[in-house]
């Protein structure tokens, strides 16, 4: 097993698994996004922000409180996804009346003082954050390295990418959710708090987001830019997958990082714009994404 | 975005265009801001006011689109940025004089527009937003792996060269006056498109496109002209802008310049005429004069930008021309 | 565009004082600006450090006749915001700017203090270009080059049996130019480079897609064309992937910071080139005593020692011909600079070369091991001396037009 279609395995078989861990990032990045836009019909910009805060907070717990990475897993999301319900509070909810443009505008405002505030706070060269001892170290599998913290990180962003589509799916709170979602004033008839409902799903949103950042950061050092480059890349992943789709969010973000992994083997240059292709082409073929409902 | 700032709560002051369709209030207005473009030099510091003009050209161009049309682009950096990148390169690989490489600039603005536009037209609001960004983002990549842009260097040392066979634009006073009279230009033009039967019909589109369908106009076709043309000109600005600081970089493709775009036509005013310039002027000061406040000033361009969204959607003009009771 | 509260007040005040010419008559000030990196990943071998040496050779000095004024900013390794400052700097009374780690910030300022006839004192910023096809007489690069790195570091490894090379290279003019200069020096010596992948600079903190790449090629060497945190990063990612197992790790530019960060365990019996350290002998060890308070008890580091050994130079310069005559015309300084001989406790004497090029000696350190160490900052033994004139690159090959004219 030395070569494939004339490419060497460890460098197929490396980028694929590579693929497969930004896959695993912008699936719980864009799953946030989806949820935060099929409820409140907000384009989250400060999602980059948010995954950036997750991976600060948890650097923080391990520095100032010597909290370890198990902790920062559990504690992380839930300080991050406080925050996301103050924003909600206070901003984010006097704009649901005008045109939904004001809400992107002012997730990016908000993201735009996030990201000065780490920056000045914590310089720009990055904090390193080590992978736990339990899941240090690599498995040789003989035509390649598997490190064992990546395979983790693929594990761990399926299961939390199936709950959230359970809890959804499944469950009374989705139900109302989804309800809600449809028509807002009819559920609301129904005697549900909506209001409730939409700060609750933003602060669920974001809490994803911060997820995400605890699980980058033993890979991708801690620094203040580090979501800045991967939400644009978010962005596109959602509108391939259509807009508020749970599932097409998923599925559309662990294939494209795949993708991405092996556009990187046999046509490296071409790897970084390949997901903005797949865009134009979705667009121009399928208007509402690929799970999308025009 | 339908109507930016709600100017349906004011009662405007009726005023008939007096000269080049301007009412008189804005030829006042538009005196002033002449008479200070031709007095300033003599008082600032030159460069700082030719990088002030460009930007202003640039909020102009995308305010065509939000103000008149009603379409938020996010990706107004790849025409600016790659308008520059081209302009660059005529005029030091190819040794166009300046006049023809601020040209070549808008041409590329031009052409890319025609391309991201008529996919980009297809969608409203937020969509068009997001694929626009992520055309811009597309365009980024290019630049950041094509051979002639540097990549991560830009392209260094662009020479102003001689305008016209005649004017040495190495002095930084003849430099200016040139930024100063593409700069007018530029905005003579957009306001003469958003006052000609075009920026009628675009108008309409904004406030109601399938009433403008229905009366036979094909909207698909006014939205992309409008869109090439705001591209045209925001690739005019970054050329010039190339040209001036002889140097054109990675910075202005990236998406956080079209933030910044959004960011100076938001304080300024949305569909006002003058917004974007102030707008501009407001912006571009403040990071050359706070910048002793290191990353703070993009906390405060934040927290500028949630203000400016949840208190004062009309932006400083708009405010003003409220205020006031005329439009400017 | 960042520029610290000192910084923008001295250029405001320049700015205001606007026929400030005049009143500079009586007693004129020579302005240094330190334009580094405050904020990114060359923060710690720059930045403040080089700020507080620059300090050091104003304070050595003592200039009588005229007062002297050390700005500082920072130019985020942008080039567009390394330009602008400059441009600004320079209008607004700044005779020499120092330091600018980046080399393609280093070539785009080079190009303005040309354009301006200003000063440009290069201590921070690799690439040889600086004093090759693009070289000034408007510009002095003081402290080390890719050329001296390549020949210190790359010859010794191929030396050793490392012949065949992969390399990860920063997308940027130094790492570019770091790695020529070692592909050079590698096929001269019979070896052979199988590839090499390049990464956005500055915004790569993951290698490992690179890294994968460098496995598949089989190279026995990997040469790291790279600099600071992402040569810590690349070291990180190899050995998570079992990189180390079957490659030698070539870092090509690594400084006493680096190893600081990555630690001694990690990096015992690296291999580095190094023009100043700080323990080297009586006259770098009294000038670290001087300078260890104020740059936060760290001893400076060779881009820092650098600032120190340029400014002290331009102001005897300045000293020799006056500084109204220095503040008039910036190559003129330059021109008496290269005709005096240097001397100063980092570098000791030496002289700078027509093509602008500092002449001193160079040295390979090698890392020690943790129980070596006999104390905080005490990394290095030294492994062999480099005159100035054989680690440098000849004047002959750099095809500077200076040198032909």
């Amino acid at each position: 097993m030395d070569e494939i279609f004339g490419i060497p395995a460890p460098l197929l078989f490396g980028q694929l698994l590579l693929g497969l861990i930004n896959g695993a990032f912008y699936a719980l990045l864009s799953l946030g996004l989806a949820v935060i836009f099929g409820m409140l019909n907000v384009i989250n910009f400060t999602h980059g922000a948010q995954f950036m805060m997750g991976a600060f907070v948890a650097w923080m717990l391990l520095n100032w409180a010597g909290l370890g990475y198990w902790w920062a897993l559990l504690v992380a999301p839930l300080v991050v996804g406080l925050t996301g319900v103050i924003i909600e509070k206070t901003m984010i909810s006097r704009l649901y009346k005008l045109d939904h443009l004001y809400g992107l505008l002012l997730t990016f405002g908000v993201g735009l003082v996030i990201e000065g505030v780490f920056r000045n706070e914590f310089g720009s060269s990055g904090m390193p954050y080590r992978i736990p001892a339990e899941l240090q170290g690599s498995w040789d599998l003989g035509f390649m390295f598997m490190p064992i913290y990546r395979g983790w990180v693929v594990i761990v962003a399926i299961v939390a990418c199936l709950a959230t589509w359970l809890v959804i799916e499944k469950t009374k709170i989705g139900s109302y959710l989804r309800a809600a979602t449809e028509n807002p004033a009819l559920v609301q008839a129904f005697g549900i708090n909506v209001p409730r409902m939409m700060t609750l799903t933003y602060g669920a949103g974001v809490a994803l987001a911060a997820f995400a950042g605890v699980l980058a950061a033993p890979i991708y050092s801690v620094n203040p830019q580090m979501g800045a480059n991967l939400i644009i890349i978010v962005f596109a992943v959602v509108v391939i997958g259509g807009m508020g789709s749970i599932l097409g969010s998923v599925v559309t973000g662990f294939t494209l990082g795949v993708i991405e992994g092996l556009t990187k083997v046999f046509w490296p240059e071409a790897s970084s714009t390949v997901i903005f292709v797949v865009m134009a082409i979705v667009l121009l073929t399928r208007p509402a994404g690929l799970f999308g409902r025009a | 975005m339908a109507a930016p700032g709600g100017f349906s709560g004011t009662d405007y002051k009726q005023e008939d265009a007096v000269l080049f369709g301007f009412t008189r209030t804005q030829l006042i207005a538009f005196l002033a801001m002449v008479a200070f473009i031709a007095i300033s030099p003599f008082f600032l510091y030159p460069v700082f006011l030719m990088k002030v003009l460009c930007f202003a050209l640039f909020a102009c161009a995308f305010n065509l689109l939000i103000g008149y049309v009603g379409l938020l682009s996010f990706g107004h950096a790849a025409y600016f940025g790659m308008g520059g990148y081209l302009a660059g390169h005529a005029a030091k690989v190819w040794g166009l004089p300046p006049e023809l490489a601020i040209l070549i600039g808008g041409a590329t603005g031009a052409a890319l527009g025609v391309v991201i536009g008529a996919i980009a037209i297809r969608r409203q609001g937020i969509y068009f937003a997001m694929i626009t960004l992520a055309f811009a983002q597309m365009v980024y990549f290019f630049c950041l792996q094509a051979e002639f842009t540097g990549g991560e260097d830009g392209i260094q040392a662009i020479p102003r060269g001689v305008l016209f066979g005649v004017f040495d634009l190495r002095s930084d006073m003849t430099m200016y006056w040139v930024v100063a009279i593409v700069f007018l230009a530029g905005f003579l033009l957009i306001h003469r498109i958003i006052h000609s039967p075009f920026g009628m019909v675009l108008k309409s589109i904004r406030e109601n496109e399938p009433r403008a369908t229905s009366l036979g106009y094909r909207t698909d076709d006014y939205k992309l002209v409008a869109f090439v043309l705001s591209a045209a000109l925001s690739g005019v600005a970054g050329g010039t802008k190339a040209i001036v600081f002889g140097i054109a970089t990675l910075t202005d493709v990236f998406w956080t310049m079209s933030g910044e775009v959004v960011l100076m036509s938001l304080v300024g005013g949305l569909g006002t005429i003058f917004g974007p310039v102030m707008g501009a002027a407001v912006i571009i000061t403040m990071q050359n004069y706070l910048a002793e406040f290191g990353a703070w000033v993009t906390v405060i361009q934040g927290v500028i930008f949630v203000l400016c969204v949840l208190a004062f959607r009309r932006g400083i003009v708009g405010e003003i021309g409220n205020w006031l009771r005329v439009r400017l | 565009m960042q520029i610290n509260r000192r910084g923008a007040l001295a250029a405001g005040a320049a700015l205001a004082a606007g026929a400030g010419a005049a009143r500079a008559q009586a007693r004129p000030t020579i302005r240094l600006g330190v334009l580094s990196d405050m904020s990114g990943p060359y923060r710690d071998a720059t930045g403040p450090g080089s700020v507080v040496m620059t300090q050091a050779a104003v304070a050595e000095f003592a200039a009588q006749g005229f007062q002297v004024e050390v700005l500082q900013a920072d130019h985020q390794n942008r080039p567009d915001v390394g330009a602008n400052l400059a441009r600004q700097w320079y209008d607004q009374g700044v005779d020499v700017i120092l330091d600018v780690p980046t080399s393609s910030v280093a070539l785009a300022i080079s190009g303005i203090a040309r354009e301006k006839n200003k000063v440009f004192l290069n201590s921070g910023a690799a690439t040889s270009d600086l004093t090759g096809p693009q070289c000034s007489p408007n510009t002095v690069h003081w402290t080390y080059d890719t050329y001296m790195l390549a020949k210190g570091t790359g010859a010794a490894i191929v030396r050793t049996g490392g012949d065949t090379w992969f390399f990860i290279t920063a997308d940027y003019a130094f790492g570019h130019a770091l790695q020529r200069d070692t592909t050079r020096f590698v096929e001269a010596a019979g070896g052979r480079v199988l590839g090499a992948a390049r990464y956005p600079f500055p915004a790569t903190t993951d290698f490992s897609a690179y890294v994968v790449q460098a496995r598949a090629s089989r190279a026995k060497v990997l040469g790291m064309a790279n600099a600071s945190t992402d040569t810590v990063n690349t070291i990180k990612a190899a050995r998570e992937f079992g990189l180390h197992r079957s490659m030698r790790l070539a870092a090509l530019l690594m400084g006493i910071v680096d190893v600081h960060a990555l630690g001694l365990d990690a990096g015992e019996g690296l291999l580095l080139t190094e023009s100043f350290y700080w323990d080297l002998n009586d006259r770098t060890r009294a000038l670290t005593r001087r300078v260890r308070a104020a740059n936060q008890n760290r001893p400076p580091a060779m881009v820092q020692a650098g600032c120190y050994g340029a400014a002290l130079h331009y102001l005897k310069a300045v000293a020799d011909m006056g500084p109204a005559a220095a503040k008039a015309d910036g190559r003129a300084v330059v021109a008496r600079m290269k005709a005096m001989p240097t001397d100063d406790d980092a570098f000791g004497p030496g002289r700078i070369r027509e093509d602008g090029r500092k002449l001193h000696p160079v040295y390979l350190f090698e890392v020690k091991g943790p129980r070596e160490s006999t104390g905080p900052w005490d990394y290095y033994k030294l492994a062999a001396t480099l005159s100035g004139e054989e680690a440098f690159r000849p004047l002959a090959e750099g095809n500077c037009p200076l040198v032909r004219s």
